[in-house]
């Protein structure tokens, strides 16, 4: 998540960063009427600390803890055949999918791509009765035919430029979403 | 780090950063096996075949178990049935298995080298699953997951390696894997199959086998390979379990905590005593376990390598 390269345009600082979930929290809230069938399901990277995050702000406006899972989509991705094999995360999804509200978390709406592996993965668990997509950027550029429910900010984007978050979880010094040009070369990369 | 190898031909090329994203991946795969749906899309639509010359159980099912989780299909190919009885050289069949478009060639052979010869005339994937005497790379990877899994770490603990060790290509493995990844491997067996030699490679040897097991975390017994023995390497049967048989009285003076191993098949009343074999200390059966998603995580990151670098992850 660190470039050796300049950091870019500060997108969403931590303020903004907070008020952007709070409101996405109360959204889900608003869209789904029974807090018990609502579950949240984090992507990682990134994704899963969003989604605790929101699990925290739904909790307390339902007024009752709400489940949240960890969802790693890397087997399921459709560009295996393309790249070097991707880095796996464990899933965690101590619940029963089947007949609730699935919300999946995702730090950056991009291609598409991983939200579609995220719903084939989420199939392997069960049945949901509904599944809405919840992102904290919303940068363009789609390859699919996918939608968010609900967006923290939409950031026009060209494609050379590359999104990054920061998050306390991760051991950033305080949270920030940056915008930056990729680095030309691969191997300047860390 | 990012796994950039095409194929799986032994341990000792291996770094120990290596050695520990296989094991990193092969946790997640391990949850895969929990679940409702035991499988993933990882491999589908690509052909997965067990050539094995040399006639094997365990490592061919697990192989089996593994590609057909990632979803990929496989074929068995044992050398009692196939065209080797008829002549066909082994690059010949190879070459053959490739024309049917097969992805991943995961090769038992009796022939050191046999493995390393393949990746060199073929395109697909070569995953050794045992070469003669010289390496079985994924009994090594599932050996140090299990290790890892049971005590929480690899570097620092004492690993005792009992038996077979001069025919034993799983020893070899072992001690690749171990040593590399900061294990203190000691081996152990009659003189005639624990050479000093092997010392060479960054262990050490020993004939007296209470000593060897007293201050180990780690017990792995290895099988007396008969067929692989041109001569008797020690008088009788009945000797080298008196000798070198794990048994109670011996169990009793090791570590309270230290854990049974072995690769099998196990041969009771031999090497380890029956009730040994099943007690709480021994992990054998969760080393079989261990094994498919050691696999499944091999088929994986082999199927990535040789592709050009990711784009940066986490923005889809």
């Amino acid at each position: 998540m660190s470039e050796a390269i300049a950091p870019g345009t500060l997108i969403l600082d931590d303020r903004a960063i907070q008020r952007a979930l709070v409101r996405i929290a109360h959204e889900i809230a608003e869209r789904n009427e029974n807090g018990a069938e609502v579950v949240l399901v984090g992507i990682p990277v990134g994704g899963d600390h969003l989604a605790a995050r929101l699990a925290k702000t739904l909790a307390g406006i339902w007024n009752q803890p709400v489940p949240v899972g960890i969802l790693d989509v890397t087997m399921h991705r459709d560009d295996l055949d393309h790249r070097m094999a991707p880095t796996v995360h464990p899933t965690d999804i101590p619940f029963n999918v089947t007949g609730k509200i699935v919300v999946l978390v995702d730090d950056v709406l991009f291609s598409g791509r991983t939200t579609r592996a995220a719903m084939d993965a989420i199939n392997d668990f069960g049945r949901p009765k509904k599944i809405q997509l919840a992102v904290l950027v919303d940068r363009g550029h789609r390859d699919l035919p996918i939608k968010a429910d609900f967006v923290g900010k939409n950031v026009p984007t060209a494609l050379d430029e590359k999104i990054s978050l920061r998050l306390t979880e991760a051991g950033a010094p305080r949270d920030e979403v940056w915008l930056a040009k990729k680095p030309a070369s691969k191997e300047t990369q860390p | 780090m990012s796994w950039n190898r095409k194929h799986l031909l032994d341990i000792e090329s291996l770094t120990a950063e290596e050695l520990t994203l296989i094991l990193d991946t092969a946790r997640t795969f391990k949850d895969v096996g929990r679940r409702a749906i035991k499988k993933v899309p990882a491999l589908r639509g690509k052909t997965v075949v067990n050539l094995f010359v040399e006639p094997s159980t365990r490592t061919r099912i697990s192989f089996e178990l593994a590609a057909q989780r990632l979803s990929a299909d496989i074929v068995n190919f044992s050398a009692e049935a196939s065209s080797f009885k008829k002549g066909e050289t082994l690059k010949d069949t190879a070459l053959n298995l490739q024309a049917l478009n097969a992805d991943f060639i995961i090769i038992r052979h009796s022939a050191s080298g046999a493995p390393q010869f393949l990746s060199r005339v073929l395109d697909a994937h070569v995953i050794n699953a045992g070469d003669g005497a010289h390496e079985h790379p994924t009994q090594a990877l599932l050996d140090a997951f299990t290790i890892r899994e049971k005590k929480g770490r690899i570097a620092g603990l004492n690993v005792t390696i009992l038996g077979d060790i001069l025919y034993s290509r799983v020893a070899r493995s072992d001690i690749w894997a171990l040593t590399k990844l900061g294990a203190n491997v000691t081996l152990c067996g009659p003189s005639t199959l624990v050479p000093k030699t092997f010392e060479r490679m960054g262990c050490r040897v020993t004939h007296d086998v209470d000593e060897a097991i007293r201050d180990a975390d780690i017990i792995n017994l290895l099988r007396i390979q008969h067929e692989r023995q041109r001569k008797t390497m020690f008088p009788s049967i009945g000797e080298y379990t008196q000798l070198f048989g794990l048994n109670k009285e011996r169990l009793a003076k090791t570590k309270p905590d230290a854990l049974i191993m072995h690769p099998g098949p196990i041969n009771r009343g031999v090497e380890i005593d029956s009730e040994i074999a099943d007690c709480g200390r021994s992990v054998i059966l969760e080393q079989v376990t261990n094994g498919l998603a050691v696999r499944m995580a091999v088929l994986f990151l082999v199927n990535g390598g040789g592709n050009v670098a990711p784009e940066a992850a986490g923005n889809g």
